[in-house]
């Protein structure tokens, strides 16, 4: 392998397809790229890696850039997102105790209904929801508190949230430290595969299309290496429409499954990959269309819209000035790097920069440089929209 | 004495943790607590209210921690990661060593420097030994799966063992593959045969 030698970094999940499948298939070579792939053990550790120039780019969580711009969790350092790595990609599961009660409640699990599975899971509690999320700043968080306070929960001040890591959350059910969780496939197919968990919902029933990991890179950085950015950015591109072919499927498990990667057996993989759970220890089968998008409704663009989302949410539970908090994450979604790197390519790209997060009910056309992309619906549960050039104080 | 820090060490495996905690112990006359279990792991730590904490970098519970850093925790003083301080060169140094510290903060660094030092030093050291585990471990391992290959080759071709090792070795030549792979696919193609 020759070329420019880049260190990313990865947690084992799902959604690192992109990392893996740019390097194992060849996209990064075709740029010139040799992808020194490093498995990381929790997402702190991840960012710390980055942070400190031990690596050049990350797979990570969403908000984390977004949090490191607000000057949350003790990060001082810029932080960029150069694309979105994936849309969606989460599970919300429960303990089996919790699941049967909520059948005994007479609620039938139908891996859809965000509000009808919200509504039965707050009338099967008592006390408070103790509930495992992989990191303060994740999808992952806002997703449920967004979701639960929707409902009329105050969340987070209402639940008992725990960090565990996304390799362990199986684990802690097992355990009896939490009765639910939100995490990144395959962790929560293997709570099932356990007997442990039920899954109860897909992340994309609270929120369609929801900006999930990012490839995040030191600011710095593209500055000083704006070629390699930009090669950075069309590789991942290339994976992730190479992942989208339903054909390819079956292949991209097979070295997902790899010691390597994921270690773990590739039928477990295929049900994020695929759409098709199986969501309970009974095994009860559920479908889900665009479970997790790696290309589809041009997913990888960072949308500054989603940016100022994920601030917005971050900063009313904070105390910080929402406006202000709104415009500095906009900056950090590099929808400029995106559209430099990719524009005269086979992609097509959304006119504008931001978008009404929320307000897309149906696949819509929309005008491109090139003539016409297809977005996919980005509708809230309970029908929100966020417009981000109306962020209150 | 008020000049003590009081320090926790998360750490599963006991004897690394005890060698740590006498590292520690040469820096200063430190107040020592190691926590052995990841349950309810930031809870314990708080119940502590630790002036500094130390953990193993390759642990995934350290994410765990980071709900310390939070403005929710409930600790009275944040903690903040200790990569994000002034230090930049103990930090990096920290890092490639595998370790992973929160200091509270306003701690002066001139206190902070000789007990990352000392930790410094012990982690350098286990994880070194860490990977010779690892790599006899693998040794073994494949060792056995060998041995197992040229007893199945002597059965199968009624040869002598060095002749079925001259033959291992001459396959996985031929193949360019590794003499322990050529044995590994042996074993398992035998016992799906068999």
């Amino acid at each position: 392998m020759n070329g420019q030698v880049l260190r990313a970094g990865f947690i084992p999940l799902v959604d690192a397809a992109p990392l893996v499948i740019a390097h194992e298939m060849g996209f990064a070579d075709e740029e010139g790229l040799a992808l020194d792939l490093q498995r990381a053990p929790s997402w702190s550790t991840l960012r710390d890696l980055l942070v400190m120039g031990h690596i050049d780019a990350a797979h990570m969580l969403s908000p984390v850039p977004v949090a490191a711009a607000l000057g949350l969790g003790g990060i001082q350092a810029r932080l960029d997102a150069i694309s979105v790595l994936s849309a969606n990609g989460n599970v919300v599961g429960v303990s089996q105790r919790l699941a049967e009660r909520m059948r005994c409640n007479g609620y039938a699990f139908d891996f859809a209904d965000a509000d009808a599975a919200g509504r039965a899971l707050i009338a099967a509690t008592d006390g408070q929801l103790r509930i495992g999320v992989p990191f303060p700043f994740s999808m992952h968080a806002e997703l449920l508190y967004y979701w639960l306070g929707a409902l009329g929960l105050p969340a987070p001040q209402a639940l008992d949230v725990r960090t565990v890591p996304p390799t362990l959350m199986a684990e802690a059910m097992a355990a009896g430290e939490i009765d639910a969780f939100c995490v990144g496939e395959p962790w929560g197919s293997l709570a099932v595969e356990n007997r442990v968990g039920t899954l109860l919902l897909p992340g994309a029933a609270i929120w369609n299309f929801a900006p999930e990991k990012v490839l995040a890179v030191r600011h710095d950085w593209t500055r000083d290496a704006p070629d390699r950015t930009a090669k950075l950015i069309r590789a991942v591109w290339r994976a992730g429409r190479w992942l989208s072919k339903p054909g390819n499927r079956a292949i991209a498990s097979d070295v997902l499954a790899r010691p390597e990667y994921l270690d773990l057996s590739s039928e477990l993989l295929d049900r994020a990959l695929t759409g098709r759970f199986i969501i309970s220890p009974s095994g009860e089968q559920k479908a889900r269309d665009g479970f997790v998008l790696f290309h589809d409704g041009a997913c990888g663009f960072p949308w500054r819209s989603q940016a100022a989302w994920i601030a917005q949410r971050l900063a009313a539970r904070t105390g910080l000035d929402r406006g202000a908090a709104a415009a500095a994450a906009k900056q950090v979604f590099r929808t400029d790097l995106y559209r430099q790197a990719l524009s005269g390519q086979v992609a097509d790209l959304p006119g504008a920069s931001e978008k009404l997060e929320g307000a897309i009910t149906e696949p819509t056309e929309v005008a491109t440089a090139a003539g016409t992309l297809i977005l996919r619906p980005d509708r809230f549960f309970d029908g929100q929209i966020f417009d981000p050039s109306a962020v209150q104080r | 004495m008020t000049d003590n820090l009081s320090i926790v060490v998360v750490e599963k495996d006991r004897d690394r943790a005890l060698l740590i905690v006498d590292s520690l112990r040469a820096s200063g006359d430190h107040n020592i607590f190691v926590i052995s279990e990841e349950t309810g792991l930031a809870r314990r730590i708080s119940e502590r209210n630790p002036d500094i904490v130390l953990v193993d970098i390759s642990s995934p519970s350290r994410d765990m921690l980071e709900e310390l850093t939070l403005a929710s925790s409930p600790l009275d003083r944040p903690v903040a990661m200790f990569v994000d301080r002034s230090d930049d060169g103990l930090t990096k140094a920290a890092i490639e060593a595998g370790v992973s510290a929160y200091v509270v903060d306003g701690l002066q660094p001139d206190r902070i420097k000789p007990i990352i030092d000392a930790a410094i030093a012990r982690f350098h050291m286990f994880q070194r030994m860490r990977t010779e585990l690892a790599a006899t471990k693998r040794a073994l391992q494949e060792r056995k799966v060998i041995d197992r290959a040229k007893g199945i080759l002597m059965k199968a071709h009624k040869i002598d063992e060095d002749a079925a090792y001259a033959l291992l070795r001459k396959t996985a030549m031929a193949q360019g593959r590794k003499l322990a792979d050529v044995a590994e696919a042996l074993v398992t193609a035998a016992e799906l045969l068999s």
